[in-house]
C-alpha cells in the first residue's frame, strides 16, 4: 500500500523540503498542498512544516490558521487524518484550536539553535506510536518561540490523558511548561511538536536518525501494522 | 470615518519576558521604584462608515487575541481627524 503524506507550504514555510525528504526516506509518498489551495490531493496524512508562515505577523500561525488549506485541514482532522505540525506547524494547530494550548516567547528571549534530548511520552498516537515508552531521542531544535504554556488544569489533564507526547531531557531549551515539548489532541490523530524530526532522518546532516521514527509511526499506523511488529527499540 | 482600538494583553498569569527584560533596563536609566512592566499590543481599526463595535470584538476574538494566553478590550476612539 501507497501512503501518501501531504507537506504544506506557506508564504515563509522553510522546511518543508526537509520534511518532503523525510517522507520518501521513511517510505511514504510525499505529495505538495498549497496554502492558498483547499484541495487535500486525496492524501492520508498531512505534514505542517517549520518556519515562518505569513511572516509570523501578530502571532506565531495566527494569520496560517485561516489559510484555505487550514480549514479544509481543521475539518479532515476533526475527522481523524493524522495530522503533525512541526516547530511553527506546532503553533498554527494551537492557533486553530486543534491542540490546546499556546507557544510563546522562549523565557531568556533568545533564539535557541541546538541538538535537544527528549524523552518520549505517550505512544498512543498516530505520529508516536513506534517509539517505546521513556525512549530517549535527540532532535534538533530551533525556535524564538516555543515556550509551551497552558493553565494548570489544562497542563494537568493532558498529564491525566497520557497526551504529552514528548518532554525536554537534561535541560529545558524555552521554559516550556512542565518540560512539555509536544502534545496530542484527544483521538491521537494530531500531533505537534517543537522540535524537528525532519532533520534527523540521516546520519550525514542530523545528530541522530531518531526522528525517522515520527514518519515510520504514521506508516504503520496508516496500513495497519500489528503491534507485535511494532518497534520496542 | 471612525476609529476602533483594540488594547491585547498578555493574561497576569502568562510570563512576559520581554516586559522583563525592560524592567531590568529601567535601573540603567536611573528609574527606580517601578515594580513591573508588562507589554500588549495597541490595534486601531478604522471603518469607513460607522464603527462597528460588535465586529471589532469578533475581529478581536477570532483574530487579533488568542484567548488562551491574551485578554483584550475594544473601545471606540471620538473625534479622529480625517486622514489625508
Amino acid at each position: 500500500m501507497t501512503v501518501i503524506i501531504g507537506v504544506v507550504t506557506f508564504p515563509g514555510s522553510l522546511d518543508d523540503r526537509d520534511a518532503f525528504r523525510a517522507v520518501v526516506l521513511a517510505g511514504g509518498t510525499p505529495v505538495r498542498l498549497w496554502h492558498a489551495d483547499p484541495s487535500l490531493r486525496g492524501v492520508d496524512a498531512v505534514i505542517l512544516p517549520g518556519g515562518f508562515s505569513y511572516g509570523d505577523y501578530l502571532r506565531c500561525g495566527a494569520i496560517a490558521r485561516f489559510s484555505p488549506v487550514m480549514e479544509s485541514i481543521a475539518d479532515a482532522a476533526r475527522g481523524g487524518l493524522p495530522v503533525l505540525g512541526i516547530c511553527n506547524g506546532f503553533q498554527i494547530l494551537c492557533e486553530a484550536h486543534l491542540l490546546p494550548g499556546a507557544l510563546t516567547r522562549n523565557a531568556h528571549l533568545h533564539f535557541r539553535n541546538r541538538d535537544q534530548r527528549l524523552r518520549i511520552g505517550s505512544t498512543a498516537s498516530a505520529w508516536t506510536n513506534g517509539f517505546a515508552p521513556d525512549q530517549e531521542i535527540v532532535l534538533p531544535v530551533k525556535n524564538g518561540e516555543g515556550r509551551y504554556v497552558a493553565d494548570s488544569h489544562t497542563l494537568d489533564e493532558l498529564e491525566a490523558d497520557d497526551r504529552i507526547i514528548a518532554r525536554y531531557a537534561r535541560g529545558n531549551p524555552n521554559g516550556a511548561l512542565r518540560d512539555i515539548a509536544g502534545v496530542r489532541n484527544e483521538a491521537g490523530n494530531v500531533v505537534g511538536l517543537m522540535p524537528h524530526p525532519e532533520h534527523a532522518v540521516e546520519a550525514l546532516t542530523g545528530p541522530s536518525t531518531d526522528g525517522l521514527g515520527f514518519f515510520a509511526s504514521v506508516l504503520k499506523h496508516l496500513v495497519g501494522a500489528p503491534a507485535s511488529e511494532r518497534s520496542t527499540a | 470615518m471612525a476609529r476602533v482600538v483594540v488594547d491585547v494583553m498578555l493574561k497576569p498569569e502568562i510570563l512576559d519576558p520581554q516586559g522583563q527584560a525592560v524592567a531590568n533596563a529601567l535601573p540603567r536609566l536611573g528609574v527606580t521604584g517601578v515594580s513591573s512592566v508588562r507589554i500588549g499590543k495597541r490595534i486601531e481599526i478604522e471603518f469607513s462608515g460607522e464603527a462597528d463595535l460588535e465586529q471589532a470584538r469578533e475581529i478581536a476574538d477570532r483574530l487579533l487575541a488568542n484567548p488562551v494566553i491574551e485578554d483584550f478590550t475594544v473601545r471606540v476612539e471620538e473625534s479622529v481627524e480625517a486622514s489625508p
